[in-house]
């Protein structure tokens, strides 16, 4: 991989590529623009991530994830129940937007992601690897779990003065989930992926 | 890797690029390096705009096409619908005890700071008001000074850009704050949240800012008048 040519995404500029030092990072030497990042941890671990990605996104959608009690009433919300409710208030679009950012988006980067790199474990690429990576990179923006995560955090807080709030079983997979996709986007290296495809000429 | 032997030596990693001349750049060398996989390629003789990278299958292209145009229109569009954002209520509170309370962005940001969570109530404030102004000041910045500002600020601009792509997507937090509250406050007899048309426009502006982020392409700052963006 040292030794080609390549260029900067960010400012196009052409530079050789180094070996980096494990935990090192590549820039680019006229923007400054992370180029890439040292592999070190390799797909292996972000195979593993994404498996446990994978059981604490239902983790997160199978309970509630707060519970609130004024008096003798109880009121439970999950994810998809509050997305529900504004669609039933008409706001479908909002509900929409709620629902592929916060669920939809990370569960399918997380299952694309299985199935890019369970096959390219066991030594053969899936087909249509290529197309699921590039689907994974440019749904990476759209999934805003951590987001949501500040936003349960807020309401809690709106909440507290007027009610008794508990927080469910989900809040707690919430939270590993958001910690999980930050591992895998940090620790997945694309190229090591792209190094393992054949090119077309 | 064959394509790029015609070049003289391009500066290594971490070193200084050379100041005298024009840096080599992938579109001087007549190369078009491929937008998802990074693959650097020289496209076919007919023009990049029509051919598929080799390895990833994305379109090629040199620069992101029609950067300008499609930025413009996303961030005027998104300035359009900040204003009713920021003035039209997000959600409306009915209780018996306390009648219909009406909130918009910036009242559900003070009613925080009156619960005296102020850390809480200042990132709810950055993230949902300054943030979308910030992005939209500043991709209006970098398109004027990509136009005309030559070599002014290069890297100052080049960091701009990066913390508006990383930032943006803390605006939402106000969407998901809406859907926990419908979800939550929902007791018919004594309390119920509704979302208000506010919040529609509010999420139109962060999402309209995100596309704008994105389709400003970043090597436009670097473009030398020479080599115009294609
Ligand atoms: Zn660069
Ligand atoms: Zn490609």
């Amino acid at each position: 991989m040292h030794g080609t040519i390549i260029a900067c995404h960010e400012c196009d500029l052409l530079q050789r590529a180094v070996a980096l030092p494990p935990g090192g990072v590549a820039r680019c030497a006229r923007c400054g623009a992370v180029l890439y990042r040292h592999g070190a941890t390799g797909l292996d671990q972000v195979l593993a991530l994404t498996v446990a990605g994978l059981i604490l996104f239902v983790l997160a959608n199978a309970f509630p994830l707060l519970t609130m009690r004024i008096e003798a009433n109880v009121q439970q919300a999950s994810l998809l129940s509050g997305a529900w409710l504004l669609a039933d208030q008409g706001m479908a679009g909002l509900a929409l937007l709620v629902v592929l950012t916060s669920a939809v988006i990370p569960l399918l980067k997380l299952t694309l992601l299985a199935y890019i790199l369970l096959p390219l474990r066991l030594g053969l690429p899936a087909p249509g690897t290529a197309r699921a990576l590039r689907a994974v990179l440019a749904l990476q923006p759209w999934a805003m779990m951590e987001v949501f995560l500040l936003g349960v955090l807020v309401a809690m807080v709106k909440l507290s003065s007027m009610a008794e709030i508990v927080v469910g079983p989900a809040l707690y997979a919430f939270g590993f989930l958001v910690l999980v996709l930050a591992g895998i986007t940090s620790s997945l290296d694309p190229r090591a992926v792209w190094d393992r495809l054949e090119i077309r000429r | 890797m064959s394509a790029a032997s015609g070049l003289s030596r391009p500066p290594g990693l971490g070193a200084p690029a050379p100041e005298p001349g024009p840096a080599p750049t992938a579109a001087g060398a007549g190369l078009v390096s491929c937008h998802c996989c990074h693959l650097l390629v020289r496209p076919p003789a007919g023009g990049a705009d029509h051919a598929a990278c080799p390895r990833c299958g994305a379109a090629l292209h040199s620069r992101k096409p029609d950067s300008f145009g499609r930025t413009w229109a996303y961030l005027v569009t998104a300035v359009i619908f900040y204003v009713p954002a920021m003035t039209l209520p997000i959600m409306t509170t009915v209780t018996t005890f306390g009648g219909a309370r009406k909130d918009t962005v910036l009242s559900g940001v003070y009613y925080l700071l009156t619960t005296g969570m102020w850390p809480l109530a200042a990132i709810v404030f950055f993230a949902s008001v300054v943030v979308p102004v910030l992005k939209i000041v500043v991709l209006v910045l970098l398109l004027l000074s990509s136009r005309h500002g030559g070599s002014w600020r290069r890297h100052d601009r080049a960091r701009l850009y990066r913390l508006t792509e990383a930032v943006g997507r803390w605006s939402m937090v106000d969407v998901y704050v809406v859907t926990i509250l419908v979800a939550l406050v929902r007791l018919q007899a004594l309390a119920f949240i509704e979302a208000e048309q506010g919040a529609v426009f509010f999420a139109a502006v962060v999402v309209l800012t995100m596309f704008a982020a994105r389709s400003f392409d970043p090597r436009l700052i670097w473009d030398q008048k020479s080599e115009s963006p294609s």
